[in-house]
């Protein structure tokens, strides 16, 4: 499918599921270029040249935040990063008026990462900026679920009728929300497995498949998504021990026996090894974790383009 | 000061009462309601507005003392009259908490002074609001408070709820029961459900307060009490307060207009003048809540009036305080709601806003009876408005800014003062300050 769209409706990327099907494939289509781009001697192109990007980081973040980073540059916008920690934020400040101080210095786009479900939406609503949800608590990462469907989309060649998933803590995980609406809007079947103790409320009204068994969740797989399980939630009743947890739902080698042939295994990061994920699945010949990462730069690169440089392209 | 008010229809459900008729004051208090009467003084033609006994909120934060910049007994009582509201009663939460005889006073003196209605304080359950140990509960009900509540935080210690039960059984007012487990709250700021899982929130499930509802009315059955549920905003907790009922027991209950009228799927906005505990619930809840007004299982609408500072609600939406304001739109949200669309006629919205309160708390008012207090309020019910964002009230925290509604508040009569005229060119004598001897 090629898209049928040549430009983004809003101004802002809140989440996915403000996104039409035709949309995501503009954006996912646009990063196929832009993953070139990244594979030359000369990684840059000025797509943004004379745009001022910021990076508000109000969570700590290494991967997200040095993608975007790494996508700002190589379009030639002018980057600026700003933490939580050290900042007037930490002096109470609130964070309208961060970001509209921010704002008086006239940024095009930033890029936020809170933990505060709606703080994008918050900002969007009140900036002329472009806002990108780098993440807003357990509400969608966007981008995520993006890079996620660009990288299955070039192992696999689509995402209609794929059988995709998704393991592990379901309740506090954005890029499981961000990724239900993207695979559900491009047709692919979703099915999420956990602990009930980590399955959040009605979620099956998501249009999603529940189970409680990683036998069944991985059985008839095309695409196995792994979450993060949080280690601070160990024994605070979402469940008893890691212990337990690894030999319930952490993915292994021997789990894998049930797998469908040519199976890919994703992670969006950052894994613990031998608790959700054992280390013979995530360096094994089923991972796609670090090329996920790779993506991630061209996937950044569509969506700043697209809401940036296309429109000052006019 | 004698005020006669023709040409109305005068609907008063403590006398079944719904007729064309005049209404003649003298002195503060209610002379005589019937057709073509003479009076001394000042003579009104209510044009065929609708009088009805003044409405009284059970369920008033006033914020004063201690969070005068989110509200006054001065401003709070001004928006209370501005939503047809004769007297309100004020939660313990303040700062210090209604928890001693002194803050009581305080507040009693203060309203007389600077009020624009009655108001009515309640006091503490547990000293300093802390769930641990009974306040001085006789010497708070000598001082004039006319309920007991930790609201805004649960009794969580079965063992107190049951002592403050017994005690205040012997002083004769009720215990009202902010009933939510904290355990199961557990942190959340909104309905736990398909919207809360869609918003990525954490949620509030409606076992929380249940849980509390049933425990309680064990309790009051227990020691032969009178419990009285505040905010009530589940389909369990309906069933709860029904069940014990038939059993006996000396239940009563309140929803809030705004569990009437909304739900938590608004949150997708992520507008913090839609959070507020208990939260907004799912639609299969607001029609439990809506269906137990039809049949009677709820005896008043309350309005849980709990303003913030716009700073406050300025923030990210699980940051922001719990609460939202409604004096002020609360009859015209019921009217709206629950009046138009037939679910209940207007005596009956009458009796859950003014005639049942009285008589849960047993406080004056809540009637046109001759000999009664001149508390009164006059409605349109034809009159379409859209509610903005300007208020009496010194927050504007009101999670209905925008809407259209039908149905309004004109003029609000307290002792025979009016404390509130919607109409510029004052149909009605200005009011000053009530003065008042409780």
């Amino acid at each position: 499918m090629r898209a049928q769209t040549s430009s983004l409706q809003s101004k802002d990327l809140l989440g996915i599921e403000q996104l039409s099907p035709e949309e995501i494939t503009l954006i996912l289509d646009t990063a196929e270029g832009f993953k070139e781009v990244s594979e030359r001697p000369v990684k840059k192109v000025p797509a943004l040249r004379g745009q001022l990007v910021i990076n508000l980081f109000m969570e700590a973040s290494t991967r997200t935040r040095v993608s975007f980073e790494i996508a700002e540059k190589r379009l030639s916008a002018d980057t600026l990063n700003f933490t939580a920690s050290g900042s007037s934020v930490e002096k109470g400040e609130t964070l309208i008026d961060t970001a509209e101080n921010l704002m008086a210095m006239a940024p095009d786009m930033i890029v936020i990462r809170d933990k505060h479900p709606g703080a994008p939406k918050m900002l969007a609503d009140r900036l002329p900026a472009s806002i990108i949800n780098a993440g807003d608590g357990a509400h969608e990462h966007p981008t995520q679920a993006l890079l996620d469907a660009f990288t299955i989309r070039e192992r696999l060649g689509r995402l209609h009728g794929l059988k995709v998933s998704i393991i592990g803590d379901i309740a506090h995980s954005r890029v499981v929300r961000s990724n239900i609406h993207l695979l559900t809007k491009m047709k692919a079947g979703v099915t999420v497995a956990g602990p009930p103790t980590l399955m959040p409320a009605e979620i099956e009204k998501l249009g999603v498949r529940v189970v409680h068994s990683l036998d069944e969740a991985i059985e008839g797989a095309d695409v196995i998504m792994m979450l993060r399980i949080q280690l601070e939630r160990q024994g605070k009743l979402s469940f008893p021990s890691l212990r337990e947890y690894y030999n319930t739902f952490g993915l292994t080698p021997q789990r894998l026996r049930r797998a469908k042939e040519g199976v890919i295994v994703m992670h969006p990061g950052p894994m613990n090894r031998g608790v959700e994920i054992a280390s013979d699945v995530a360096d094994g010949p089923w991972s796609v974790i670090l090329e996920q990462v790779t993506n991630g730069v061209a996937v950044r690169m569509a969506v700043l383009y697209l809401l940036g440089g296309a429109h000052a392209a006019e | 000061m004698n005020l006669l008010i023709t040409n109305a229809r005068i609907v008063d459900p403590s006398q079944r009462l719904d007729a064309k008729s005049d209404l003649l004051i003298e002195n503060g208090v209610i002379a005589e309601v019937g057709k073509r009467l003479r009076g001394k003084g000042e003579t009104i033609d209510a044009g065929g507005l609708v009088i009805v006994p003044g409405l009284i909120d059970l369920h008033t934060h006033l914020r004063e003392p201690g969070q005068e910049h989110k509200e006054t007994i001065a401003t709070g009582t001004r928006a209370a009259v501005a939503g047809g509201y004769t007297a309100v009663c004020a939660m313990a939460n303040t700062i210090p908490p209604n928890d001693e005889r002194a803050v009581t006073e305080m507040i009693i003196a203060e309203s007389a002074r600077n009020g624009a209605c009655r108001v009515y304080p309640i006091g503490a359950v547990s000293k300093g609001l802390k769930g641990e140990e009974l306040a001085e509960l006789a010497d708070l009900r000598a001082a004039g408070c006319v309920a007991f509540s930790d609201d805004g935080k649960p009794v969580a210690n079965a063992q107190l709820m049951r002592r403050a039960l017994e005690y205040s059984a012997m002083l004769r007012i009720p215990v009202v029961a902010h009933e939510e487990d904290l355990n199961l709250s557990d942190g959340g700021v909104m309905h736990e459900g398909f919207y809360s899982t869609l918003l990525g929130m954490s949620g509030i499930p409606a076992a929380s307060e249940e849980t509390m509802v049933a425990r309680d009315v064990l309790l009051a059955r227990m020691t032969g009490s009178h419990v009285h549920v505040a905010h009530l905003s589940t389909a369990g907790a309906v069933a709860a307060v029904r069940g014990a009922r038939e059993g006996g027991v000396q239940v009563t209950c309140e929803v809030t207009p705004h569990h009437i009228a909304l739900t938590d799927e608004a949150v997708r906005s992520f507008s913090t003048n839609l959070k507020m505990n208990p939260p907004l619930r799912s639609e299969e809840h607001r029609k439990a809540v809506v269906a137990a007004i039809a049949e009677g299982t709820i005896d008043a609408i309350a309005t849980d009036h709990a303003p913030h500072h716009f700073d406050e609600k300025n923030i990210e939406f699980d940051l922001a305080p719990f609460g939202v304001i409604g004096l002020e739109t609360a009859f015209s949200i019921c009217h709206d709601r629950l009046v138009r669309r037939r679910v209940i006629d207007l005596s009956r919205l009458i009796d859950l806003m003014s005639c049942s309160p009285a008589r849960i708390f047993n406080l004056p008012g809540g009637t046109l009876r001759p000999g009664s207090p001149a508390d009164i309020a006059l409605l349109d019910l034809n009159a379409r408005f859209q509610v903005t964002n300007t208020f009496q009230s010194k927050a504007s925290n009101s999670p209905f800014i925008g809407e259209t509604l039908q149905g309004r508040v004109v003029a609000t009569i307290v002792g025979g003062m009016v404390q509130y005229d919607l109409r510029a060119r004052a149909p009605l004598p200005a009011g000053k300050p009530r003065k008042r001897k409780r």
